[in-house]
């Protein structure tokens, strides 16, 4: 009877155990999106360390216990990067009660002609909730190269604009990169892959 | 005063029915522009984009616009290869004869670069565009584009709508 018992109990944990496993927290388990692109196998944005308009430094660790969404841009890009911006925006919105769960975060590709000041009332303009971080010519090339961004001065006369990889990076509360999401994604897509994420983690 | 005359609207329906025909009017060329805005700036942002929608009556271009607002105005074309976004300047945007030929964040746009001052939402832009007809002949078009927030999202890109006057 006793033994029994423990049988069971031990059962019972073992499933409790299977099940936590299941439910997510196991980095290394693919997720099924239905727009983006599952990147649960990549390892980026480990290492980063850019400043806030107040010079405080973030890392990814800095966001741990929300979902952070990580896409990069310059404040002098007249289409993509407002329209990402504006749909970030939405998709809190959208998101209900969890939008507090969701950290968008804003990387200057331009660190020489977005100041600090400057890049932070743009990006808290489309919402305050939203990070803007910013690094040295250095610290930005590091950075992108650590998330697989391209990006590339093209010269215009006497300025330049820049062109530059629009996907979204979305990593889960425990700082595990999960999803990809192109430019080209609306709103509504974006939240039901995003759901997908927060269910796991 | 001849017996023929006509107002203006019927006018210009004549000439897009004419032009649809494939009959050239040199001389009479229209462009129509709808729902032209410019979004907003933040103090010290530099530079800021200008869109619209055109329509020609004939075989035209966009080759130039300028404003006072800022130093340089220039055409640029948005294209994404695969998820890399790139984007320069343009010498002229074509602007087939009765063809809505759409200027937004997903494509072609004007570019308000060297900024004096900083665009605010409600105001309005005053914008010069240039358009040429397929006989060289040029013709300036103002523009007093209304400021919409910096928020506003991109608009879908109909490059195919037909919208006629």
């Amino acid at each position: 009877m006793t033994d029994l018992l423990t049988r069971r109990q031990v059962i019972a944990g073992l499933s409790v155990l299977s099940l936590g496993a299941l439910a997510g927290c196991d980095s290394s388990s693919k997720l099924n999106f239905k727009y983006g692109k599952d990147m649960s196998n990549e390892i980026l944005g480990r290492t980063f360390r850019l400043r806030d308009v107040n010079g405080d430094q973030y890392n990814l660790s800095s966001f741990q216990g929300s979902m952070p969404m990580v896409f990069f841009g310059f404040t002098q890009c007249p289409a993509v990067c407002p329209t990402t911006l504006a749909r970030a925006a939405q998709i809190k919105k959208l998101m209900g009660r969890d939008k507090d769960f969701l950290q968008v975060i804003f990387i200057s590709l331009d660190p020489e002609r977005d100041e600090p000041k400057m890049l932070d009332a743009y990006v808290k303009a489309f919402d305050p909730s939203f990070v803007a971080l910013s690094g040295t010519l250095k610290e930005t090339a590091a950075t992108a190269k650590e998330f697989g961004v391209f990006y590339e001065k093209v010269p215009m006369g006497d300025s330049y604009t820049v062109s530059h990889s629009s996907t979204s990076f979305v990593f889960d509360s425990r700082g595990v990169l999960r999803l990809g999401l192109s430019h080209s994604l609306t709103a509504k897509e974006c939240v039901e892959d995003l759901l997908t994420v927060m269910e796991v983690c | 005063m001849r017996s023929t005359l006509v107002n203006a609207t019927s006018f210009k329906r004549g000439l897009a029915a004419l032009a649809l025909l494939g009959l050239s009017l040199p001389a009479l060329a229209q462009t129509s522009v709808d729902d032209a805005w410019v979004r907003a700036t933040v103090p010290g942002q530099p530079s800021t984009g200008a869109f619209m929608k055109l329509t020609a009556s004939t075989d035209s271009k966009l080759v130039g616009v300028a404003s006072n607002v800022a130093k340089d105005v220039q055409v640029h074309e948005m294209v994404m290869k695969g998820e890399v976004m790139h984007m320069g300047p343009v010498d002229a945007v074509a602007l087939p004869a009765g063809k809505t030929v759409s200027l937004d964040p997903n494509g072609y746009h004007v570019m308000l670069m060297g900024l004096v001052k900083q665009v605010k939402e409600g105001e309005h832009v005053p914008l010069t565009l240039i358009v040429e007809d397929a006989q060289g002949k040029r013709e300036n078009i103002e523009v007093n584009a209304p400021v919409k927030a910096l928020t506003t999202s991109g608009e879908s890109h109909d490059m195919h709508d037909h919208k006629h006057m």
